[in-house]
Parts: structure tokens; C-alpha cells; sequence
């Protein structure tokens, strides 16, 4: 079965229609990705699978008791809280010790532990969010924009490691992403929005779909070259 | 002659009954940047004494009864104005109507003051029975729902996504809001009960590594300063509510001194 199926979505925000006759399926192990321009819905079909936005028409489904780990796009963290990292994990239930230290290690934050949530950079930040999505490992990993306010390189490391959880843990992976290239290279299926579903499949394909190019325009020329040249093994498609 | 025969140990008990509350909640007041909405819930509070008196309710049960409309009124709003509009709107008309409506209770010789600045030296036992009631109900609230509370104000989105209903916990703080605006009327008045939430926990905030830790700490430090305040009312003949915040405000200072 699915982890997730979502049938016919509609969502309107404050009277505005963001999403209408949205299709998807999940399933185990695999690496979704969603792209769109800005406005076209990305995070709020992440928010309606969460539980927060409530959909005016169709439904999601989840399998029974799927295990979900959330990053959000952004957390701002008001310095007016004290609150360390390994507090931070603790919400909103208490975790053992040990599970909070192979959940740091693993993304190669153990030494953030002690510091206080507000003080990290944003690539730290990143990681912990990415960390304390981990404990209690989940069948399915929702990630919006995790890489937003990276540097080049770090984005690179980010979803090398996404890559590595997929394979260690053998979880599903759905994120959003704004960096066309790495998503070519790092995604099982590429699903492209646009308040609905413009067009979907393998990233060859959807890189080569006429709704694609009509919203991305020349720059995912570029972006899909990038992939190529990175990867040096071309595909036939044009 | 029993302790509590003592008007200065009541005054006591009252005022360290209001700190146990309003010091974690300022906690989060201070986290979720609601400054503006326990102000607004204390002007609001004036029209609850004005309601109570003018029915011969307990004042407690009158301010109570606005307190929670208007935090019901804010939670329910639309989308159209934003929190500090309506809250602006909600709270001076509020304020306005109460001081309007005072005007027109005759046969009461009402004295105003008492219910914006206090009278914490005039609380008597049953005010003492309804702060701590009262404080005992929000302390318990708030640690019922400590753990939703505090990942809800972290973001929205990760409570949602741990199946806690951002909205409930919001409305939980409201209420707890209300309840600590209505039992401290009395102690500290209605221009000072947001000095009761925020000083503490503001001057807490440097010396705490933990939000625990913080309200905590804030709790001590409320009661320092009512001892402080009524001290100083006890020697100085000072007014007793301004003198607690201005306790609270040195400590505020010291504490913000000690950690440059």
C-alpha cells in the first residue's frame, strides 16, 4: 500500500485558490521531489499532507500509523527562548538519550548538542531540524526547501545526505526544492506544480515536458546541462 | 490571632499567588511576543468591574467574563486585520465603555484607582482563596500542555505535524491569560498586570539556558519583588503594586548588568 495517496486536493488560503485537483502517491523508499515557481502551491501541498491546512475538496490518506518526519522551510527561533539543541529534540516528546545522540550523529551535528537553538547558523540549523525529523525512525521524510539560504556547496552536502538516509534507513522522501540541477540528479520522480500537477515522472521526462519548459523557460536548459556535465552520462532525450 | 489575621501576610500570600501564574505564562508572552495582548486583556478588564458592580457580581467573576470575551473575540477574528488592530480596537473600547459605564453607577462611591493600580493591602481571605484558586488552575494548565505548548511556539508547522493543534494551544494561553488578569486585578491593577508577566521573565531571560529553567527563575524573581514592594510600602509608605515593579524592574536591570 501507499504511504500516501492524495486525491483530488484543493486547498483555498484566505479565500484564494492555491491548489486545485492535486494526484500523488508515496511509496516506500523512494525520492520525490517538487518543483513549481514561487506561489504555486509547493509548501502548501506539504502542509495539507502534515495535518496543517485543511483541504476544501479531496482527501489524503496516509497508511495507518505512518511515521512522519516534518522539516519545515524555515524556523525562526526567537532569541527570547532559551532552548538548546537537545531540548529542542525533546519536543514535542521526551526522547532517550542515546536516540537523540544517533539521531545528531547521524547528521553530523553531535558537536551542536549543548548550543542554544538560536545561535546556529543556518546549515546547522538545517541538520538539526533534519535530526530531530529522524528519531523515531520515519517511513517518510517531508522536507520543504531544506537547502533555502545554503551556499552551493552546502546545499550539495545537504542532499548527499538525504541520498544516504534514503539508503541507511530506507525511508520515503518527499521535499521541495528550488535547485533544479540537484533535484535532476538526486530524485526517483520529479512531480512539477503549478497550483496542480502540470506534469510528473522521471526527471528526463519532466525535464523534457513541454509544461516544464513553458514554466522554467530557458533556465532549465542550463540547469538540465549542469546535471549532465556533472554527472557525464548523457540522456536521450530532444 | 492566627497569621493570616496579618493584612501584611496576605498581602504577602496574594501577591507570590499572582507570581506563581503570571511568571511562566509571561514566559510565553514574552516568547510569542503577546505583550501587547495581556495589556490589552487588562484594559479590557476595566469593563469588568464596571459589569460587575453595576450587577452586584463579584468583581472576579465580572472581569473573568471580559477577559475571556475578548480572548475569544481575538482567537476568532478574521484574517482581514491584523492581531494588534484588533487588539487596539477590542481593549480601548473596552477600557472606554468600563470607565463610561462606571460613570453611571450611582450610590457606589467607586474608587477607579483601586482597580487600575490594586490594593493589594486591602486583599482579604476570600480574594486570597480566589488568586490561589485561580493561579493553582493556570499553573496546572500550563503544565499540562507544557511540551504542546512550547513546540507549538516554536513553529506552527512542527506542532501540526506532531498532531498538536496550534490553534488549541493558543487558545489555551488566552484562557490562561484571562484567569491571571482577573485574579491579579486586585493585587497589581489593570495598568500593571503585563508589568507582572513581562519584568519577570524578561529579567530571567539572561540567566536561564532552559525555557524550564526560565520560568522558573522568573517565578523567584516575581516573588522577590513582592516582598521587595511590600516591603518598601511597609517603610517608605510607598504605593505597594508600583513598588513590587519597581523591584522587579532593578532586578530586570541587574540581571541584563550581570550578564555584559
Amino acid at each position: 500500500m501507499a504511504l500516501i495517496t492524495v486525491e483530488g486536493l484543493g486547498v483555498a488560503l484566505g479565500g484564494k485558490p492555491v491548489l486545485h485537483h492535486v494526484d500523488l502517491e508515496l511509496n516506500l523508499g523512494e525520492i520525490v521531489t517538487i518543483v513549481g515557481p514561487n506561489g504555486s502551491g509547493k509548501s502548501t501541498l506539504l502542509r495539507s499532507i502534515i495535518g496543517a491546512v485543511v483541504p476544501d475538496s479531496g482527501k489524503v490518506t496516509k497508511k495507518p500509523g505512518l511515521r512522519i518526519g516534518y522539516v519545515p522551510q524555515k524556523l525562526q527561533i526567537d532569541s527570547t527562548l532559551p532552548i538548546s539543541v537537545r531540548r529542542f529534540l525533546d519536543l514535542p516528546r521526551r526522547v532517550a538519550q542515546s536516540d537523540a545522540e544517533t539521531a545528531l550523529i547521524r547528521v553530523g551535528a553531535q558537536d551542536l548538542t549543548n548550543l542554544p537553538l538560536s545561535g546556529l547558523s543556518g546549515g546547522q540549523m538545517q541538520r538539526v531540524l533534519l535530526a530531530r525529523a529522524l528519531i523515531g525512525t520515519p517511513e517518510l521524510l517531508l522536507l520543504d526547501e531544506p537547502t533555502q539560504g545554503l551556499d552551493q556547496p552546502g546545499s550539495a552536502e545537504f542532499y548527499r545526505l538525504i541520498e544516504e538516509l534514503r539508503q541507511d534507513l530506507g525511508c520515503a522522501i518527499l521535499m521541495v526544492s528550488h535547485e533544479l540541477h540537484v533535484v535532476m540528479a538526486a530524485s526517483d520522480r520529479v512531480i512539477c506544480l503549478n497550483g496542480h500537477v502540470c506534469c510528473h515522472g522521471t526527471p528526463e521526462h519532466v525535464a523534457s515536458a513541454p509544461e516544464y519548459r513553458a514554466l522554467f523557460g530557458t533556465g532549465t536548459q542550463g540547469a538540465l546541462a549542469l546535471y549532465r556535465h556533472q554527472h557525464d552520462h548523457g540522456h536521450a532525450h530532444e | 490571632m492566627t497569621l493570616l489575621d496579618s493584612f501584611l501576610v496576605r498581602a504577602a500570600l496574594a501577591g507570590v499567588g499572582v507570581v506563581f501564574a503570571a511568571a511562566p505564562l509571561g514566559c510565553f508572552v514574552v516568547w510569542r511576543r503577546m505583550a501587547f495582548f495581556g495589556d490589552a486583556t487588562a484594559h479590557a478588564a476595566i469593563l469588568g468591574v464596571a459589569l460587575a458592580l453595576a450587577t452586584n457580581l463579584p468583581v472576579f467573576a465580572g472581569v473573568l467574563l471580559v477577559a475571556l470575551a475578548m480572548a475569544l473575540f481575538i482567537n476568532w477574528r478574521n484574517d482581514q486585520q491584523s492581531v494588534d488592530t484588533a487588539l487596539g480596537v477590542a481593549a480601548h473600547s473596552a477600557l472606554a465603555a468600563g470607565l463610561v459605564a462606571i460613570s453611571f453607577i450611582d450610590g457606589v462611591r467607586l474608587d477607579v484607582e483601586a482597580f487600575l493600580f490594586g490594593d493589594i493591602l486591602a486583599v482579604g481571605r476570600i480574594d486570597l482563596a480566589v488568586i490561589w484558586l485561580g493561579a493553582l488552575m493556570v499553573v496546572g494548565l500550563l503544565a499540562w500542555r507544557w511540551q504542546a505548548l512550547l513546540t507549538a511556539t516554536l513553529n506552527d508547522d512542527l506542532a501540526a505535524a506532531a498532531g498538536i493543534d496550534p490553534k488549541r494551544e493558543q487558545l489555551v494561553l488566552t484562557l490562561a491569560l484571562a484567569l491571571v488578569v482577573a485574579v491579579a486585578i486586585k493585587v497589581v491593577g489593570a495598568l500593571l498586570i503585563s508589568a507582572m508577566l513581562i519584568i519577570p521573565a524578561a529579567a530571567a531571560r539572561p540567566l536561564a539556558k532552559t525555557p524550564e529553567r526560565m520560568s522558573l527563575l522568573a517565578t523567584a524573581i516575581g516573588a522577590v519583588s513582592v516582598i521587595g514592594g511590600l516591603g518598601s510600602a511597609w517603610f517608605l509608605d510607598t504605593p505597594a503594586g508600583p513598588s513590587i515593579v519597581c523591584f522587579a524592574t532593578i532586578i530586570f536591570f541587574g540581571a541584563s548588568a550581570l550578564r555584559r
